[in-house]
């Protein structure tokens, strides 16, 4: 199943590092990522695999918004067919 | 791949705009659960209802967590409960039945204690709307309607007069009876929402059907068009509507595949709930209006109804229930301070109600007001769906003890409402005359 992780808040170092070292720990896929500062804001969203995740997504929702917490940035996962059915015809 | 602003988009709605499916509605036919022992009947239709619905609550809740979608209501319609129960009668029982199912399954409501009477009363019509005071005050879960007016038929203003007693007595017996009561006219046969779905005999045995909402996404949506002219604020409507509906049209197929169960509708209504933020109310101010009630007030909501419908018709395969938007005033909190400090009035929400999905609902009114009062207002509302074409419905909640001013507090969804001064003058006499207003004309429209 395909997912997209979304990251805003404060730019530091290490996001992108703890972001993607949770995922591999959760054995998720990344398959695109972008990130851009806007405003001094950090913006990320990454396009991810959860076929072969090690927990149940909702689990995986949890601990990303722990980690989020834990380092400041608001990080959220959804699946990509909401995205898709909203904003594709 | 999804660009990052349509992805922000999307959460924002989410996160912080109250988008949310508000219910997934199963609707299950209980014909053949008919007999003429209701003790043999009244197990049917728990037996057939909690077997149908055993997933309901755990699919929706896996569906939530799977998407991340707030899906705040799973419920139930069914058969109205005048034709399953008519061979047996114990009309309360059937509803001690439905509410017992009701929690067994886990749902917040079941819908489906209704009657259709618009055109006449089968013996057993006149007995069951007489138990319904008993039995919305011997059950918690379970809704009741009652269809007395059609386009097709006219208003069976019997039925009026006996609603207008009903009313009275239920609220007599139980506080909380009056919000799960509503009297339609051109009642829909797929409404998901509560307190008027029911399961037409129109429909399959088993069928899903979803009531997207989200008038927190459509206000803010607008609030990026301050001052823009009408047709950028009706567009602007649209695409919201279109957007929030795909949303809903997806819950409900990947409900109706995982339940089993044929998809029925996506019903798209904006929905309030008392929450900041997730008020029609705040819409229409939005749009340039002080206060919800003060002047305009129609033209706005008649704008918002007819956008929500072109934006969503398009997003959905199905297209079905009451579609438009909901005013509720208990529910909806701009509505509520309108209605608190006098700028909505009666009259006011009377005539927004010839524009908007439903009618006057959630409204609380003095504890002393009479029946036949109560049936007037009835019979004006009835009349404006009948002439209208349009499905119109009253709610109406008169609170003991209360008397203009005060506020009722009802809990929940359902929120609170200020109760709200009445015509004082009477139409017991007009009330009194009883038979049918006859249908309508449906050419010379002028």
């Amino acid at each position: 199943m395909k997912a997209i992780v979304a990251v805003i808040g404060q730019d530091k170092k290490g996001i992108i590092a703890k972001v993607s070292t949770l995922l591999y720990e959760k054995n998720v896929n990344i398959i695109d990522i972008s990130q851009t500062i806007m405003e001094d804001m950090f913006v990320m969203t990454a396009m991810v695999d959860t076929k072969d995740c090690s927990v149940e997504f909702d689990q995986l929702r949890h601990d990303l918004t722990d980690l989020g917490e834990e380092i400041g940035v608001q990080i959220t996962i959804q699946r990509k067919n909401i995205f898709e059915s909203m904003h594709r015809i | 791949m999804i660009n990052n602003s349509e992805i922000f988009e999307t959460l924002n709605m989410i996160n912080s705009e109250h988008l949310d499916v508000r219910t997934i509605t199963m609707g299950i036919s209980l014909l053949d659960c008919a007999d003429e022992d209701y003790k043999k009947a009244t197990m049917k239709v728990y037996d057939k209802i909690t077997k149908y619905a055993e997933n309901l609550v755990k699919t929706g809740c896996d569906i939530e967590k799977e998407f991340g979608i707030p899906i705040i209501n799973k419920r139930i319609s069914v058969t109205p409960i005048s034709h399953v129960a008519a061979a047996s009668g114990h009309y309360v029982d059937f509803a001690k039945a439905l509410d017992r199912a009701a929690d067994t399954t886990g749902v917040n409501f079941i819908g489906g204690y209704s009657a259709l009477v618009a055109k006449g009363y089968t013996a057993s019509d006149r007995l069951f709307v007489e138990s319904i005071p008993e039995a919305l005050a011997e059950t918690k879960k379970m809704c009741s309607s009652v269809n007395v007016a059609s386009t097709k038929a006219g208003i069976n203003m019997d039925a009026v007069r006996q609603m207008g007693q009903v009313i009275k007595k239920a609220a007599e017996l139980d506080d909380m009876a009056c919000a799960k009561l509503v009297v339609f006219a051109n009642a829909v046969e797929d409404n998901p929402f509560m307190a008027g779905a029911f399961h037409g005999t129109g429909e399959g045995e088993c069928v899903i059907n979803v009531g997207v909402s989200g008038p927190g996404v459509v206000k803010c949506a607008l609030e990026k068009v301050k001052g823009e002219p009408f047709g950028v604020v009706a567009d602007t409507i649209k695409k919201t509507a279109f957007k929030i509906t795909r949303m809903g049209q997806m819950v409900a197929v990947e409900a109706s595949k995982r339940l089993g169960v044929p998809f029925g509708i996506v019903d798209l209504s904006l929905a309030p709930t008392p929450a900041v933020g997730d008020s029609v109310a705040y819409i229409l101010e939005e749009m340039g209006l002080e206060q919800c009630g003060t002047h305009g007030t129609t033209a706005a909501l008649a704008l918002l109804n007819d956008a929500v419908k072109k934006g969503g018709v398009m997003a959905s395969s199905y297209v079905g229930g009451l579609s438009g938007a909901f005013i509720p005033v208990s529910e909806d909190a701009g509505m509520i301070a309108a209605a608190a400090n006098g700028c909505l009035t009666l009259e006011k929400l009377e005539a927004m109600t010839c524009v908007c999905s439903v009618g006057l609902d959630m409204i609380a009114v003095p504890g002393d007001t009479s029946a036949e009062t109560i049936s007037g207002i009835i019979a004006d509302e009835a009349a404006i769906g009948m002439v209208n074409s349009k499905t119109t419905a009253v709610r109406i909640i008169p609170a003991r003890g209360k008397k203009v001013g005060d506020m009722v507090e009802f809990g929940g969804l359902l929120g609170q409402a200020p109760i709200m001064p009445l015509n004082t003058k009477s139409c017991a006499d007009f009330i009194a005359r009883g038979g049918r207003i006859p249908a309508p004309l449906q050419s010379l429209k002028n």
